[in-house]
């Protein structure tokens, strides 16, 4: 067994909590550059270049990119043979997003469902722990604000709707959300599985890097027919109009009960935050 | 009347006197110079409630500009952090009234509610987008921030700001053209 540290676990989650907020992808940006070219809309291409600097002012001035620093999922992939020393692995995560958010300077996010309190160190976090073969640790820490994850949707579709209803689904759920999320967006799609399954599928989709092709060629190409659909909206970014208002949609299907067609979509903002280190 | 063509940015100083946007229309780009103050969800509930109770509010509402943001922690040797704007419809309960006394104008992101658009065409007010997720480009334009009100809500308190070339958007003129709407249908493509 390879023996991990939970200190290592923190150190590392919190300087992941801290990075992934100051600094945007390379995919991200180069989306950014492509989309600028492409866009026809004045308004359109002048919230473009401001993203294209905003994204360069944050790196260079350490702040944050988006000032919602968000609520943090984690995915974590944990060989089977590592083991983790010097306490609670949940605990850990906890303690590095606790710190990456007071030493960084964002913005404590998360509150009681009701009294709407701050719980004053933006945790709870929701970690998705897999395990997986070998012996490293895989973490991944995704800020995502609220804006967009408002916006993201399941619905459990009758099988008869199939490719045609999953589209037209995606492209309602993208036309209803309008300007709030912050396009231009990223749109995850997660099909089959159960419920749960079909969301957690669409926000895992988001991590693929934008631009890169499916590989799988049937679902590469529904992905360049569903981005077609959705930039057919007009809403353009930030919503005031335009061609661009998604950079890129993925899916990601599995099979799943004969009596459903699970459909999950999650909205990711432009600000589309990922950072991820393997132990 | 004079209207403006999309591409010139027309500048704004605050306060707001109906003549200061009476030409402005849906799609102007702008840049806001003056002050302008920080408002979102529990600080309007606070504030109306001091409406309804005919109580001093923490701020002169006539002629002002509200924006919708609830900034990232200052790190230090800057004004403010990240400072976009958030989702505006959140506060749609408690515009109108604002409006009828005096507001003139709100910084945000997204559509406003039918009853928000009427008031904003009855009392001649404005609401425009800053672009959302532009936070670090954003605070660059806040010189001065001062809290004047409900510092226990930490980003939701309410702020002062100073602010220089503020860049945004017309979203909603005083006539009730909306650029969500506009600016959507222009660019869709029909199949
Ligand atoms: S939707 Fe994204 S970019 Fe927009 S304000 Fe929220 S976190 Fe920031």
């Amino acid at each position: 067994m390879r023996r991990i540290s939970t200190k290592t676990v923190i150190q590392a989650v919190r300087d992941l909590a801290i990075s992934a907020n100051l600094e945007l992808g390379k995919d991200v940006i180069h989306a950014f550059e492509e989309a600028l070219e492409k866009e026809i809309s004045p308004s359109g291409k002048a919230i473009l270049a401001q993203l294209i600097d905003n994204a360069q002012i944050a790196r260079e001035e350490k702040i944050p990119i988006c000032q919602d620093t968000g609520l943090v999922t984690i995915f974590v992939d944990l060989g089977q043979e590592v083991s983790i020393v010097g306490g609670d692995f949940k605990a850990a995560l906890e303690e590095g997003i606790r710190e990456g958010y007071s030493k960084g300077f964002l913005r404590k996010s998360v509150c009681h469902p009701f009294t709407r309190k701050n719980t004053g160190d933006n945790t709870p976090l929701i970690a998705h722990i897999e395990i997986v073969p070998g012996d490293k640790l895989k973490i991944c820490v995704v800020p995502k604000g609220g804006g967009s994850e408002n916006m993201s949707r399941v619905f459990m579709l009758p099988p008869s709707a199939g490719w045609q209803g999953v589209k037209e689904h995606v492209v309602r759920t993208v036309n209803e959300a309008g300007p709030n999320p912050c396009p231009p967006t990223i749109v995850g799609v997660g099909i089959g599985g159960n419920f749960e399954q079909s969301a957690f599928l669409s926000k895992k989709a988001l991590l693929r890097p934008l631009g890169s092709r499916n590989s799988n060629p049937e679902l590469d190409q529904m992905e360049k027919e569903l981005l077609e659909e959705i930039n057919k909206t007009g809403i353009g970014p930030q919503g005031l109009g335009g061609r661009i208002t998604s950079l890129g949609a993925h899916i990601i299907m599995m099979p799943c009960h004969i009596a459903s067609l699970p459909l999950g979509i999650n909205i990711q903002c432009h600000a589309s935050r990922h950072m991820e280190v393997t132990l | 009347m004079k209207e403006f063509s999309s591409d010139r940015i027309i500048e704004l100083k605050t306060p707001l006197s109906i003549e200061d946007i009476i030409n402005l229309r849906s799609g102007n780009r702008i840049s806001i110079s003056g002050y302008i103050y920080t408002a979102r969800d529990t600080a309007h509930k606070r504030l109306m409630e001091l409406i309804k109770s005919d109580r001093e509010l923490p701020f002169p509402l006539k002629g002002q500009v509200i924006y919708y943001v609830g900034p990232s922690p200052a790190p230090p040797g800057r004004v403010i952090g990240s400072a976009g704007p958030t989702t505006s419809y959140r506060m749609d309960p408690y515009t109108p009234k604002l409006l009828e006394m005096g507001l003139k104008g709100m910084i945000g992101k997204g559509r406003r509610s039918d009853a928000v658009r009427e008031a904003m065409v009855r009392y001649r007010a404005i609401y425009m987008a800053a672009t959302g997720g532009a936070g670090a480009l954003i605070s660059r334009a806040v010189r001065e921030s001062t809290t004047v009100a409900y510092e226990d809500l930490g980003p939701e308190a309410v702020r002062r700001l100073k602010v220089e070339r503020f860049p945004a958007i017309v979203v909603n003129d005083i006539l009730g053209n909306d650029l969500y709407e506009k600016g959507q249908k222009q660019y869709q493509i029909l199949s």
